[in-house]
């Protein structure tokens, strides 16, 4: 309980001040994942009174391939499970495990974009041709760029929890947990897109 | 749990500019980035004025003479944008939030100084964007609503600039919001508990939550639209089969909570105002509380009372009917409770009191027209009629303009260390409160006997009114001449004013006027009883 | 403590009198020409009351405090340290919840009798492929239901016209024309942007929709001419976006109907 008022005392209780920034730099975070989250629920929303009122025209209704999908869902859901493992390495100051399994998880992120650029390559529609049509890009877009945004976050924390002036350990954890929290977010947006889009 | 400074910031603080400069830099002093949001807004607020002005003059006679029809479009988009999304937004939340939140709730600084800077910074390059979208190739022309299929066949550039624009201005304000939440809830000082702090900080919480949860939603949507003008994708147009009612939906599911997002933060400020200048507590702080809530939860749930006529089936009607009425209920809990703090207090009749008890009139007038646009059958008739234009700026001229500039008066010595004149506040509120009255008031009867909004020409049985109209319009830009002049005379030889020239118990006043960089010299002073006039001696 | 009672109870009623007498002789409404109209009239009637009562009573005791408490010269120090009072609150919680509840159900009768709650008439001769959606604005149906031969009109707007056709003597016209006391329904959609079809003398707004036909019924009561006004904003000639609605007697309306009517086309 006190209060820093000299830039000395700062210094002098460093640790201290970082612990309790990072408290609120997550509960940030958070905040801003509800907001993200609000613009998935408005393209979610109005994907779904689309299809409630707006009927597609004779002939134009698409059925989509489901085996890259899944695929990519596993993939996801793989990818958070070793991020996870990154965490509980770095938390043990296992710098080299730690990076290992962030490298792993930003590989899996690339292979899922790879996928969904292939799909979109092999669908028989395109972005203007109907309105399910531009709400599946819409939707699957806005979700992929949230992807490679996390994997590039990832590439970076990866590159700072190497061992030697890397700038992650067990005192400093908050980038990965912020991208971990992250990256399980992006996960939930694409299960809930996921069922949504390919299995309804 | 500590209250702590980052040290990184401590010394960026050192570095930056002293005096008016640092008005002009990155600065991460919450004080200074509250000065510069006021600043700001009132500049964009002069430029929303001038072009209301322009429709006024238009309006002053029923022919489409003193501007071209297009551009006439273009000036009331542009003023509606600028309104909302450029003055008020900026300074009920941004402005007075940023200044007086990390006071109250006994912290140095914002949770997150950057984050608050690159908010403030996003906005006046936006808004110069949005203005100088005139001089491109028109500026937008679809109303400040921008519905499709309209918003898609006007001319291009002027509406993608709008719809860049309002995106950053939305993104600007929730990095705003986020900043709000995470001091009032994660940054109090230690001992003061959330049921102690100022009615503002509850209004900016709820604010920032409406912030949080409906901006979004807003930004998806524009992407959509913007989608439509660029790409030709068919969302919201109709030929290539999309549906423009989901547009209409999306975007109040916004703008509703937007108006409490304009409001709200005025309530707080006069939550704040009131006792002191009455020297009574705030009458009933916890149902203050709870109404504040109220509002925010029944405020996501009304958006489509301003879809009355749009085609929406006949159960929906009736939903969100009942639904907006009873914002009434929590609403006028706070006007009676303000009433009740006024009565038998001992208070001191000066321009921050007459501003807030203009705004109390304003504002019931405002809200029970609203009440009854709520009313599907009554809404049918004067839907998108000056009546509307009538509500809506009892509401954010008569109720949030009259708190920003109350809120100016009460402030000021605080900002400054010097008194603004009393004769020239008081003058500038009778003008006002003529001006504004003798502007709007007639709009009533206009819009119920069939003059349609968003029009350059209109049926000649209306000009007399219209002049009526005009005239008050011409009062109200006649008023801030008294007030720009007293600003700038006591900024430089006014009062000295003294740490705390209203007796005030909130914390802010509890300091020397203008604070230290870092508000207390010393340990931040714990108020309980933010509102205790008349159990201390004070 | 007595003669403060009697003055309130005083003052109320001079606020309710004020208001009631405002209420019924200031008219704010322009003239009555459907069976709408009066109905509407009615609910208007009601809002304006019951709003001049909380607003004139709102205004007198803001005004009233700021006389009666205003700091005297001579005085220092603060107010009564009143924070609250319980039974109060609930009083002004539990008054506007129950006003608020009777305006929304009257307001819902309203509605009813103008036939807005009525679901949309799936018979609708209009009504032309079942995939079509068409969304009801207000589909009334008075009780002296003479229309058997419902008036039908399609009516299309577009930047900045409306026209209205008229199936059954296939011409289409750019003033509307109906006889009075009759049941008008009309099929509306729009070409392009949306726009509104308002006729303030009887009440009567909704939006024209593209891609989204609406239907709107009316019966006029009076003979005369009165505008026909876009209500929505549809481009820079929006506001010149204007026709007029004649309503005539049966008689002068069949005359008007059969000099414009055109003979069946083959296509
Ligand atoms: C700050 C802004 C603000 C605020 C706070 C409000 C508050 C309210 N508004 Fe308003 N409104 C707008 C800004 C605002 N509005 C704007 C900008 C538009 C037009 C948008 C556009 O189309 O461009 C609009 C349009 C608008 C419409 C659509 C009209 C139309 O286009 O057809 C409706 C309809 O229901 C409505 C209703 C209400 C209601 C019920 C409230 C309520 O919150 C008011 C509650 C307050 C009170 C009622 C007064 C105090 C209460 C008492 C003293 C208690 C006793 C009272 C009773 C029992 C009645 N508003
Ligand atoms: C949110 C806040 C807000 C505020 C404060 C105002 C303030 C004013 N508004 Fe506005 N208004 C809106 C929000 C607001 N408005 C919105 C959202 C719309 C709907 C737009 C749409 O339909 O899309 C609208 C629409 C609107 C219309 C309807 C246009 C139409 O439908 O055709 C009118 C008409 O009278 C009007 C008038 C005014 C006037 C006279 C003021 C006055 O109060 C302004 C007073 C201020 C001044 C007059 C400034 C004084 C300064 C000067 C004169 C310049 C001096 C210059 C220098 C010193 C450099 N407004
Ligand atoms: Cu058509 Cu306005
Ligand atoms: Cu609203």
């Amino acid at each position: 309980m006190t209060t820093l008022d000299s830039s000395k005392e700062i210094q002098k209780n460093n640790s201290e001040v970082n612990e309790t920034h990072e408290d609120f730099r997550m509960f940030g975070l958070i905040t801003f994942l509800i907001a993200d989250g609000m613009t998935f629920a408005g393209f979610f929303a109005a994907y779904l009174t689309y299809k409630a009122v707006n009927p597609l025209p004779d002939g134009a209704i698409y059925e989509l391939e489901l085996p890259i999908p899944t695929l990519n869902t596993i993939l996801l859901l793989i990818s958070s499970a070793t991020f996870h493992k990154a965490g509980k390495a770095l938390l043990k100051d296992k710098n080299s495990d730690s990076q290992k399994w962030l490298f792993f998880t930003a590989f899996l992120g690339i292979i899922f974009l790879i996928c969904q650029l292939f799909e979109y390559f092999h669908l028989p529609f395109g972005l203007t041709d109907n309105l399910f049509a531009s709400t599946f890009y819409a939707l699957t877009g806005f979700h992929g760029l949230h992807v490679t945004l996390g994997t590039l976050m990832i590439l970076i924390i990866a590159w700072q929890s190497r061992i030697n002036g890397g700038r992650l350990n067990s005192q400093n954890m908050f980038p990965l947990e912020a991208v971990e929290l992250y990256w399980h977010f992006v996960d939930g947006i694409w299960v809930i897109l996921f069922i949504i889009l390919y299995l309804l | 749990m500590t209250i702590s400074i980052d040290p990184q910031k401590t010394n960026n603080k050192s570095l930056q500019p002293k005096g008016w400069l640092r008005y002009f830099s990155f600065s991460l002093d919450h004080k200074v980035i509250g000065i510069q949001y006021l600043v700001c807004g009132f500049l964009f607020y002069l430029i929303g004025g001038t072009l209301a002005s322009a429709i006024r003059i238009e309006l002053a006679s029923p022919m489409s003479d003193f501007m071209p029809r297009d551009v006439y479009n273009q000036v009331l988009t542009l003023h509606g944008t600028i309104m909302i999304f450029l003055w008020i937004v900026p300074v009920v939340n941004g402005a007075f939030g940023n200044y007086l939140i990390p006071f109250y709730v006994g912290a140095r600084d914002m949770a997150f100084p950057r984050l608050n800077a690159v908010a403030f910074w996003l906005i006046p390059p936006s808004g110069l964007m949005l203005v100088s979208s005139y001089f491109v190739d028109g500026a937008a022309q679809a109303g400040w609503t921008a519905y499709p299929p309209l918003s898609i066949t006007t001319p291009q550039s002027g509406q993608i600039i709008w719809i860049l624009s309002v995106l950053l201005l939305g993104g600007s304000s929730i990095f705003g919001g986020i900043n709000f939440i995470a001091t009032i809830i994660k940054l109090r000082r230690p001992g003061l508990k959330l049921m102690q702090l100022p009615m503002y900080c509850w209004a900016m919480l709820g604010t920032s939550l409406l912030v949080v949860l409906s901006t979004p939603v807003l930004a998806g949507t524009l992407i959509l639209l913007s989608f439509d003008i660029i790409a030709n994708t068919g969302f919201f147009n109709p030929v290539l089969g999309g549906n423009v009612v989901v547009y209409q939906h999306l975007f109040w599911f916004y703008s509703h909570p937007a108006v409490y997002i304009m409001v709200l933060p005025a309530f707080g400020l006069v939550s704040e105002i009131l006792p002191v200048h009455a020297r009574k507590p705030l009458f009933g702080y916890t149902t203050m509380v709870f109404s504040i809530m109220g509002i925010v939860v029944l405020g996501l749930v009304v958006w489509a009372h301003h879809m009355f006529t749009s085609g929406t089936p006949p159960w929906m009607r009736l939903f969100f009917t009942i639904a907006t009425a009873f914002i009434a209920v929590p609403t006028g809990i706070k006007f009676f409770n303000w009433v009740a703090t006024l009565w038998g207090g001992k208070i001191s009749i000066n321009s921050a009191m007459l501003f807030s008890c203009g705004f109390i009139i304003n504002f019931v007038f405002g809200g029970i027209t609203g009440v009854a646009l709520a009313q599907v059958p009554f809404d049918i008739h004067v839907h998108d009629t000056y009546f509307v234009v009538a509500h809506f700026h009892y509401i954010v001229y008569g109720g949030t303009v009259f708190i920003i500039f109350s809120s100016i008066y009460h402030w000021f010595p605080k900002v400054t260390g010097k008194m603004l004149d009393e004769k020239l506040g008081v003058l500038h509120f009778i003008i006002t409160f003529i001006g504004f009255n003798l502007c709007f008031a007639p709009q009533h009867w206009l819009g119920l006997n069939g003059m349609p909004r968003r029009v350059a020409e209109y049926d000649p049985q209306f000009q007399f009114v219209n002049q009526i109209s005009s005239l008050g319009a011409l009062l109200m830009a006649i008023s801030t001449i008294p007030f720009l002049i007293n600003v700038f005379l006591s900024v430089r030889n006014g009062k000295n004013a003294g740490d705390n020239p209203w007796n005030a118990l909130t914390p802010e006043w509890l300091t020397s006027s203008p604070p230290p960089v870092e508000n207390w010299e010393g340990e931040a002073p714990l108020v309980k009883e933010p509102y205790g006039y008349g159990k201390k001696i004070s | 403590m007595l003669n403060n009672k009697i003055y309130l109870i005083l003052i109320i009623s001079l606020v309710f009198a004020i208001s009631f007498w405002i209420g019924f002789n200031v008219n704010l409404l322009p003239a009555e020409a459907s069976i709408n109209a009066p109905i509407y009239d009615e609910l208007f009637k009601i809002l304006f009351i019951t709003g001049l009562i909380i607003f004139i009573g709102m205004t007198i005791a803001v005004i009233y405090s700021l006389f009666k408490f205003r700091k005297r010269n001579d005085q220092m120090g603060d107010g009564i340290a009143l924070e609250g009072n319980l039974s109060l609150e609930i009083v002004w919680t539990i008054i506007p919840s129950i006003i608020v509840l009777l305006i929304g159900l009257y307001s819902y009768n309203i509605y009813d009798r103008m036939g807005g709650m009525k679901e949309l008439n799936h018979n609708h001769e209009m009504m032309s492929s079942n995939s079509e959606k068409i969304w009801a604005g207000i589909s009334q149906t008075s009780d002296n239901e003479r229309a058997i031969n419902n008036l039908s009109i399609e009516v299309s707007a577009m930047q900045f016209a409306f026209l209205f056709n008229y199936p059954k003597g296939n011409f289409i016209s750019g003033e509307l024309h109906v006889p009075v006391d009759q049941k008008v329904s009309m099929k509306m959609e729009s070409k392009d942007v949306i726009h509104a079809f308002w006729v303030p003398e009887f009440r009567i707004k909704q939006d024209i929709i593209p891609g989204q036909p609406t239907i709107l019924n009316f019966t006029p009561t009076k003979v005369g001419k009165y505008p026909i006004i876009c209500a929505e904003l549809c481009g820079p000639y929006h506001g010149g976006m204007r026709a007029s609605i004649i309503v005539e007697e049966e008689s002068d309306y069949n005359e008007w109907f059969n000099k414009n009517k055109k003979p069946e086309v083959n296509l």
